[in-house]
């Protein structure tokens, strides 16, 4: 199970898990587990069906090594007793009529019936992905940016729409179209263990699609060299039954919520404001209130995520702090600038992001 | 392999159509000739994936680039006769051959020099801006190498270095003009004319 | 054959005719492809132990998460020189280097058909690497990948002289494979000794001449790629950038175009070195040599028609992809075909076992297991998931390793002594074959592991609890064994110079003709041209091939520096070439080159300017001819 590294912050302890919005139906075994990547074993219908390609190919494969091996190795051994015994001299010359038909059946005659069966098999299948099996219950747009995953759920009729970065949610057994751009350079969407990789490119729109069959977290990379911090370009794909990603869709459409707690009330507000004369709504959006960036991520539900500054932290309290002080010790060369921030304005801060459910 | 015919007169730096020289000449322009094609992929590649109108101006005005295309096949008429005439060991015709074509070559430069002052578009005004003035451009690249080459040929014919029996510099040079112009006419119908197909 | 001697007179004549001028202007001006050819070799291994260099610190970067040796920009620039010492600047140029020194040995040639174009091409090829080079001296290497994809390497994302580097020296280089692949044609073509007709070439020279063409029709797909990326960073053209009328994919397909049929121009010469020496160990002649020529020529077409298979997660239409898919899985087929002839020479023969047989032996299996994984990822659907991959790492290295490395050390254990006249040793050998075997396959078996367990390519580092970390540490425990066998094969070579045991004209009791003269060969190669009758010549005898000595012979040829020109399918005697003196224009062109090449650099355009009128005048100064040419035709008299 992957767990992420945990940054030891300078600021505080890693205590408190955060509180994900999770309900019924969806159980984690620690709040920021996902499963650890594959190509085999998979759960999800476009990479199940690929699997079974893929199974083909290696056993033929191997079969095909381990024969060739045999030859080889028998070829050069078989009259090694009696070489010594011969004048090194001497050349064999025992005609090469029948010494030609290793060559018409082991070098053609068999490649080509092998190449040709699995090239069918491959028909068979490639048909089978290139779309899905019913109609796709949810279209997501996922803009790839240096170096983080964006991800718009489109709905026709919807006058919000629910925006969130590098966690993707998926109701489990529905397949889901995927809308695939780029805001700068080629970047790859990959979660192996759901579906094979699909590239996103400035000025085009690639569509794939992708459906999960057992609940749980998925691991996801860029899989296209993007510069700095293409190591750390990682996301999570959340497959919940459809009642919770239906749930977690109406959460993540709503604006930022306004705390009532007047107890904690003034040093969220002054949280905010710590927000707005930092320069965060430069780069970050907060529906609900005027932080309009859109260079780095969505805040809105920050609280409900995993993990951060895509897949390389636990959202825990110390992290977070961290990753606003120093992100550059952290990923060096990202688009996050080292906050130089009082300690006090990290606490009010932090206390307002926590709001950001 | 028969002993009489294995070893009769042997020619002596022959430098004619079999010598190893003109078969460097030709394997160099087909790696030329691969880069134009290479960059007319380009063209029709980017031509295809286009949004809008491709050209976005309308196709390229042709006044100044079809009398420019005669001028470049006259040319190629004239390193031709030049050609013939060394073949004859007439000095007379190659040196004037080579000179008209020089002449031409120049005149070919200076009408394509005047089209782009003309231009409504610029290389950095668009992908098609580019790819014109690029291909264009190394197009006439090649042109001047080869009227670099054609004086230097030309002070040779003075040096009278070329006779009937040895002349394969200006064989070669007058082939890689023959290229120089049919590079041309590709460029010329994949640029001008084909966007005014259909 | 029995060779044919001269008197001493003329081989003493031939003597003064053929070495290169002592001192400095020697040493910038020979044109010996012998020299030129040693050159080669020595240069493209200074590269493969760079590159090696950059690999070894990667892979302790990578042998455990999140370490901190290297910065991510440190890392991007040693993964990108990796890529582009290995590939372009030893791969290519060390079968250079042995085609070079071989062929006219094995066609009974005096020299190469353009001998100062040969200069040329070693000495654009050696101040190509120092251009690229002289990056590392700022800070400033390439760090896009070797295959600088776009937007990424435009001028927005990469802003500094890294990629114009790239794009610039990438182009220098180009003129030197260019140059070199024409040189290969036209002596195949036009030098071969009389008699030695299609049938009768060795293996080698199939598979560089096939290499040699698609370098003529393939790289200039890659000089045309980084002009117009060139232009695009610094002019402000659009070829790439997507809102005005660019295409992204545009490079790839450019970088494909060239770079595929590249991967075949960097194995098909090794395959064509791999088929002459086998049959020296299986004491007999190679089964299938027609198979094995066509094989090499087929797979040079077939070659140029697979590229998209880099591109199949780019969107494209599934139409074109399965095109492409199909016929990726034929190509292996080729390929089959060759093992195959192997194979059953060395069943149906008596395996002598050397160091050369040895790193065969080896290069025969990693061919395989690199053959295999490529097929693997032939099919769509499951490229979708190994492309970009550490899969996709364990198979390049498979192939570069195995039909490239493995067949330049057998050949370096083989051919050395015929250039050195010393023997390396046997022991040694034995130990740098089972280092460099063992180091190879605990490097880059497990990545195959690697990849199907999600790990991408080109991550400076990798996070804990993925199930990547114990593999990576088993891969960089394979890569330093494999670096350990290189080592002491540097020490077997420099050994083996004053304590190797002397080899004679054929140690090997081969049969192609370069083993019929003295080790090294004299400056002038052979007295007298043979006239060829047999595709073993030295083997025709004991073969039992018709009429191996009887008939006539050439004269010597010694009135300056002089071989025969022949026709190009039956090598008929068609005229005496005469070869040019030493010349210092080669040396001087490549410098003007190397001006021009930096004043573009800088944007210092006086100095491109000079670079250019250079380059004018030492080319109209190489074609000057230095005296005029002789008009009659000279009697050769029939020897009965």
């Amino acid at each position: 199970m992957l767990r992420p590294t945990p940054f030891s912050s300078l600021h505080g302890s890693n205590r408190s898990f955060p509180r994900v919005a999770v309900t019924a139906g969806f159980i984690l075994t620690t709040a920021s587990c996902a499963r650890a990547p594959a190509i085999f074993g998979t759960y999800g219908l476009a990479a199940d069906r690929i699997a079974v390609l893929g199974w083909v190919f290696t056993i033929v494969g191997c079969a095909v090594l381990a024969v060739v091996s045999v030859l080889l190795v028998m070829a050069l051994t078989r009259r090694r007793k009696r070489i010594a015994e011969s004048d090194e001299s001497t050349l064999e010359y025992s005609g090469s009529d029948h010494a030609v038909r290793w060559i018409l059946i082991g070098g053609i005659a068999i490649p080509a019936v092998i190449l040709f069966f699995t090239f069918l098999v491959t028909l068979v299948i490639q048909a089978e992905v290139s779309s899905p099996p019913r109609k796709a219950v949810a279209t997501i747009e996922v803009t790839g940016h240096r170096w983080w995953w964006e991800a718009k759920y489109v709905e026709a009729d919807s006058s919000e729409t629910a925006i969130t970065a590098n966690e993707i949610h998926v109701p489990v057994g529905e397949p889901v179209r995927l809308v695939l751009l780029s805001a700068d350079v080629i970047h790859s969407f990959w979660v192996p263990r759901l579906a094979g990789k699909t590239d996103v490119i400035p000025g085009s729109r690639n569509t794939m699609w992708i459906q999960a069959d057992k609940p749980g977290v998925y691991w996801g990379e860029c899989a296209e060299y993007c510069g700095l911090q293409h190591s750390h370009m990682n996301f999570t794909v959340v497959a919940e039954s459809p009642e919770a990603f239906r749930s977690w869709l109406a959460i993540q459409r709503q604006p930022a919520a306004v705390a009532t707690d007047t107890a904690t009330d003034t040093l969220i507000a002054r949280g905010l404001d710590t927000f707005r004369r930092s320069g965060c709504a430069a780069c970050h959006s907060i529906r609900g209130t005027d932080a309009q960036g859109r260079i780095g991520p969505d805040l809105t539900h920050l609280a409900s995520r995993n993990l951060i500054a895509a897949g390389t932290l636990t959202n825990t309290r110390g992290n977070l702090a961290g990753w606003i002080s120093n992100a550059q010790a952290l990923k060096p060369g990202s688009g996050m600038p080292a906050m130089k921030l009082s300690s006090q304005d990290l606490k009010t801060l932090l206390a307002y992001l926590e709001t950001l459910k | 392999m028969a002993a009489s015919t294995l070893l009769d007169d042997l020619p002596i730096a022959d430098a004619d159509a079999r010598s190893p020289g003109r078969l460097g000449m030709i394997l160099v322009i087909a790696t030329e000739a691969s880069f134009f094609a290479y960059l007319l992929f380009a063209y029709f590649y980017l031509a295809s994936m286009a949004p809008g109108a491709w050209p976005p101006a309308g196709a390229p005005s042709l006044h100044l680039a079809l009398p420019n295309t005669f001028i470049l096949i006259a040319s190629s008429a004239t390193i031709w006769w030049s050609e013939i005439g060394i073949r004859k060991g007439n000095q007379t015709q190659l040196r004037l051959g080579l000179l008209m074509t020089l002449i031409l070559g120049i005149a070919f430069l200076a009408l394509q020099a005047i089209e782009y002052s003309h231009q409504t578009f610029s290389p950095d005004s668009g992908a098609y801006g580019s790819l014109f003035f690029t291909i264009t451009g190394f197009h006439g690249a090649h042109v001047f190498v080869g009227l670099l080459m054609n004086i230097v040929i030309q002070v040779r014919a003075w040096c009278g270095h070329f006779s009937e029996k040895h002349h394969l510099a200006v064989s070669n040079i007058a082939l890689y003009w023959h290229f120089v112009d049919g590079v041309w006419i590709v460029v010329f119908a994949s640029l001008y004319l084909s966007p005014r197909l259909g | 054959m029995a060779v044919t001697t001269a008197p001493m007179e003329s081989t003493e004549q031939l003597n003064r005719i053929w070495e290169t001028r002592p001192g400095l202007f020697g040493v910038l001006g020979t044109v010996d492809h012998k020299t030129i050819g040693k050159r080669y070799l020595i240069t493209a291994f200074v590269f493969f132990l760079l590159g090696g260099l950059a690999a070894s610190v990667m892979r302790w970067q990578l042998s455990r998460p999140e370490m901190h040796l290297l910065s991510p920009e440190a890392y991007n620039q040693l993964f990108t020189m990796h890529g582009v010492t290995m590939i372009f600047l030893f791969a290519s140029p060390i079968l250079s280097g042995f085609s070079n020194y071989l062929w006219p040995l094995m066609i009974g040639a005096r020299d190469m058909a353009f001998p100062r174009v040969n200069a040329l091409s070693y000495w654009t090829f050696v101040m190509s690497g120092i251009f690229i080079y002289s990056s590392v001296l700022i800070g400033q290497a390439p760090d896009g990948g070797w295959f600088a994809y776009v937007p990424m390497t435009e001028l927005a994302y990469s802003p500094g002289l890294n990629m114009d580097f790239y794009a610039l020296g990438m182009i220098f280089l180009s003129i030197s494979t260019t140059i070199g692949a024409i040189n290969f044609v036209v002596t195949f073509f036009k030098l071969r000794a009389p008699g030695m007709s299609l049938n009768r070439v060795p293996v080698i020279l199939w598979g560089t001449l096939s290499a040699s063409v698609m370098i003529v029709f393939a790289a200039p797909a890659l000089t045309a790629a980084c002009i117009l990326l060139f232009f695009d960073r610094h002019f402000g053209m659009h070829f790439f950038d997507a809102a005005s009328g660019g295409q992204p994919l545009l490079w790839q397909h450019l970088f494909w175009m060239f770079g595929h049929p590249w991967v075949y121009i960097v194995v098909l010469p090794a395959i064509g070195l791999a088929s002459d020496m086998i049959p020296t160990f299986a004491r007999r002649p190679l089964v299938g040599y027609t198979f094995v020529v066509l094989s090499t020529i087929t797979t040079a077409i077939l070659g140029f028609g697979v590229w998209v298979h880099h591109m199949f997660a780019t969107g494209l239409p599934q139409m074109a992809m399965t095109f492409f898919s199909a016929a990726s899985m034929m190509i292996a087929i080729p390929s089959g075909v060759s093992i195959f002839a192997w194979i059953a020479t060395l069943w149906h023969g008596r395996p002598r076992f050397r160091t050369p047989l040895l790193f065969l032996g080896g290069f025969i299996i990693l061919f395989v297991i690199g053959g295999i994984n490529g097929v693997m990822t032939a099919p769509v659907p499951f490229d979708w998931q190994l492309t970009d991959s550490y899969f996709i790492v364990a198979h390049i290295h498979y192939v570069l390793v195995g039909i490239n490395v493995f067949p330049v050390f057998g050949a370096l254990y083989y051919w050395l002594p015929k250039m050195t006249g010393r023997m390396l040793s046997e022991r040694i050998g034995r130990w740098v074959f089972w280092l460099m075997f063992i180091g190879a396959n605990v490097a880059f078996f497990p990545m195959h592991i690697t990849g199907m367990l999600g790990m991408p390519r080109r991550i400076y580092t990798y996070q804990a609890g993925l199930g990547w970390t114990d593999l990576n540490v088993i891969t960089t425990v394979g890569a330093y064994i494999f670096a350990l066998g290189v080592g002491l094969f540097i020490f077997d070579f420099f050994r083996s110079l004053k304590h190797g045991a002397i080899a004679g004209n054929n140690p090997w009791d081969a049969p192609t003709l370069e083993w019929s003269v003295s080790s090294p060969p004299p400056p002038y190669n052979f007295a007298v041209i043979p006239v060829v009758r047999s595709r073993h010549p030295l083997w025709a005898e004991r073969l039992g091939e018709a009429s191996s000595t009887a008939g006539p012979e050439l004269p010597v040829l010694e009135d300056g520096r002089e071989t025969i020109g022949t026709s190009m399918l039956d090598s008929r005697p068609q005229e005496v070439l005469l070869m040019p003196e030493d010349s210092i224009w080669p040396f001087l062109l490549s410098s003007a080159l190397l001006v021009f090449f930096y004043g573009i650099l800088t944007s210092l355009w006086w100095l491109a300017i000079i670079g250019a009128v250079g380059l004018a005048t030492t080319m109209t100064g190489w074609f000057w001819p230095s005296a005029p040419p002789d008009d009659h035709s000279r009697l050769l008299p029939v020897e009965s």
